[in-house]
């Protein structure tokens, strides 16, 4: 019973926290822009859930399908207006980076404070099929389960797409040599774009998922942003299915430090990993060298 | 050129002598107060701009340094004389500083900032977890028989020192050998540079000084608990003072903490619940604006004649 129970839970966490990290993924490994305000848009999309459903009236799952094209739009509009001058004028990848760390610092602080100055600093949650559902013994929130299942199809499906279609190739073509992948035809400027939309539509479902089923905060989202950049760094930077691994180990690592040890240690537990993985393979588990 | 240096040094002197002596001057507890938040702003982000300056690695421990600081008065404070709860404090400092610079620094800056993004954080629950389990109280009282004044005269000393080795650093092969790296570390590492070294080295200098700030620092409160002393708005506030200043030069970041610490204190006094948006503003206003920090830009300024009159002649 105990099995099935934490078995559940580690994969609740591992495929919520898989949206998350592949959203940054893409970003950060397509896009090449380090977004420290990733959480951030997650908790947003939380908060516009909330406020769909507990005002509006709305089913969560139609608010999940409001929130996916908006957190896409959003983020398109973001890369468009506040990131690309930093692209046109970086001399360097490093510089872009140095850049967009800062720029999105400072998206961080006002999308928090944007919800902070709405909503205030309490805990917010509805309440959608919180009864209990008997899985092989074991009783699990339906609304866990929903969102689990949701997460982990999103991940598959957005897996599959990259894999197998052309266009998902290309976006993958991006990542591994951004400076050839124009000489194939594609266009880096659009595909980036594309691609740090992409990754706003999955933090935003990410956020729907997690507004069902765990009382969130506006000052929440960092949190997620750290165990994401550390998922990504584990997974190996733009690469999807060690993004989707390592993401489940943190879910399995976390569910039992929270069982077994303390839920006061979870980020602890996160950045021990962390730690081991930069000591022993700093390529990352997945990657496959160091770049 | 020596000569030029030397006397930007006897400026910075003199402005430190007329600072100590000021609150005797002019007698006040606000201006003392207000004096003692710029000195620690000042302090932390000379610190910062010592390593992230010259790497262009962005640092976000200061918080972790500084609560460590803290922490150590709080336990060891009653315990130990000052000088000795100084020394451990800086030990301990040191320590963190090189098992973080020993396991990130070998790596790309991106590793740096993840990790030190996610250290206050680290660091708080790993104290708050010790103080729950195993001495069953979170928060701490410090009853430290320590004036106003001599909390910023410790302060006015630590920043003196921080400029000082910023100073004695820029001018040796350490400080060579970070340029270096800061504008191609592959390049360092052909030149020979033992760039792993000379980051931790660095990256420790600056952290112990933060760590000192934390410590003398915490007989202000009378009451500490890990939310309070790991506050991680700290290390934001501490990065855009510096980034506004320019970090590339040794008196930069003071140059922005005295217009910041003042909006800063005017901002969470008149709008509390609007400090996170106008301080994420103030950031994109920086990072578009300004980005190499307002000391280079004067220099241009003043660099843009001389430059015309040399392309005319």
């Amino acid at each position: 019973m105990l099995l099935v129970e934490l078995t559940l839970a580690a994969l609740t966490l591992g495929g919520l926290y898989a949206l998350i990290a592949m959203g940054l993924t893409l970003q950060y490994g397509v896009a090449r822009i380090m977004n420290l305000s990733h959480g951030e848009f997650m908790i947003g999309a939380a908060f516009l859930a909330y406020w769909l459903v507990s005002a509006q009236g709305l089913h969560p799952l139609l608010a999940l399908c409001i929130a996916l094209p908006i957190g896409f739009a959003l983020q398109w509009l973001v890369y468009q207006t506040l990131l690309m001058p930093l692209v046109r004028r970086a001399p360097s990848p490093a510089a872009l980076e140095v850049d967009s760390i800062l720029a999105t610092f400072g998206m961080l602080f006002i999308v928090q404070g944007i919800a902070l100055v709405i909503f205030g600093g309490g805990y917010f949650s509805y309440d959608y099929l919180s009864m209990p559902v008997h899985v092989m013994g074991t009783a699990v929130a339906a609304n866990r389960l929903l969102a689990a299942g949701f997460a982990i199809v999103i991940g598959l499906v957005v897996y599959v797409v990259l894999v197998r279609s052309r266009w998902g190739t290309a976006m993958r073509a991006m990542a591994g040599a951004p400076r050839f992948a124009h000489l194939v035809g594609i266009n880096p400027r659009s595909m980036a774009a594309f691609a740090f939309a992409l990754g706003g539509a999955l933090v935003a479902a990410a956020g729907v998922l997690v507004s069902m089923f765990l009382p969130f905060s506006a000052s929440m989202g960092v949190t997620f942003t750290m165990k994401a950049l550390v998922i990504v760094i584990m997974g190996g930077v733009g690469n999807l299915m060690g993004c989707l691994l390592a993401a489940l180990l943190l879910g399995i690592v976390e569910t039992l430090v929270t069982r077994f040890i303390d839920p006061g240690l979870t980020l602890a537990a996160t950045f021990a990993i962390f730690l081991l993985v930069l000591l022993l393979r700093p390529q990352g588990l997945f990657g496959r060298v160091g770049r | 050129m020596i000569h030029k240096v030397n006397k930007a040094a006897v400026v910075v002197a003199a402005l430190l002598a007329v600072m100590a002596a000021l609150p005797i001057v002019v007698p006040g507890d606000y201006l003392l107060s207000y004096g003692i938040n710029l000195l620690q702003y000042g302090t932390l982000a000379t610190a910062w701009a010592l390593f992230s300056g010259p790497t262009r690695y962005i640092s976000l421990a200061t918080t972790a340094f500084f609560g460590i600081g803290a922490y150590t008065v709080a336990v060891l404070g009653e315990a130990l004389p000052w000088p000795a709860v100084l020394a451990v404090a800086l030990l301990i400092g040191a320590l963190v500083a090189l098992v973080v610079g020993l396991s990130t620094l070998r790596l790309s800056g991106v590793h740096f900032v993840i990790f030190t993004f996610g250290l206050t954080e680290l660091i708080r629950q790993l104290v708050t977890w010790y103080e729950v389990n195993v001495t069953k109280s979170i928060g701490r009282y410090i009853f430290l028989d320590m004036s106003q004044l001599e909390i910023y005269w410790q302060l006015l000393a630590l920043l003196a020192l921080a400029l000082l080795t910023g100073w004695l650093i820029r001018r040796s092969r350490l400080g060579l050998a970070l340029r270096v790296i800061g504008e191609d570390e592959t390049v360092a590492r052909h030149l020979g540079i033992n760039t792993t070294a000379a980051k931790v080295l660095l990256f420790t200098i600056s952290s112990v000084f933060m760590t000192l700030v934390g410590a003398v620092m915490s007989p202000r409160w009378t009451y500490i608990d890990p939310a309070i002393v790991f506050n991680a708005n700290l290390s934001f506030q501490v990065l855009i003072m510096s980034l506004l200043g320019g970090a590339g030069h040794l008196l930069g970041p003071l140059a922005g903490v005295i217009p910041l610490t003042a909006l800063f204190e005017f901002l969470s006094a008149r709008f509390p619940n609007h400090f996170s948006v106008l301080l994420g503003v103030t950031f994109l206003v920086i990072v578009y604006l300004v980005p190499n920090g307002v000391v280079e830009r004067v220099r241009l300024w003043f660099r843009r004649p001389a430059a015309m009159v040399a392309k005319e002649a």
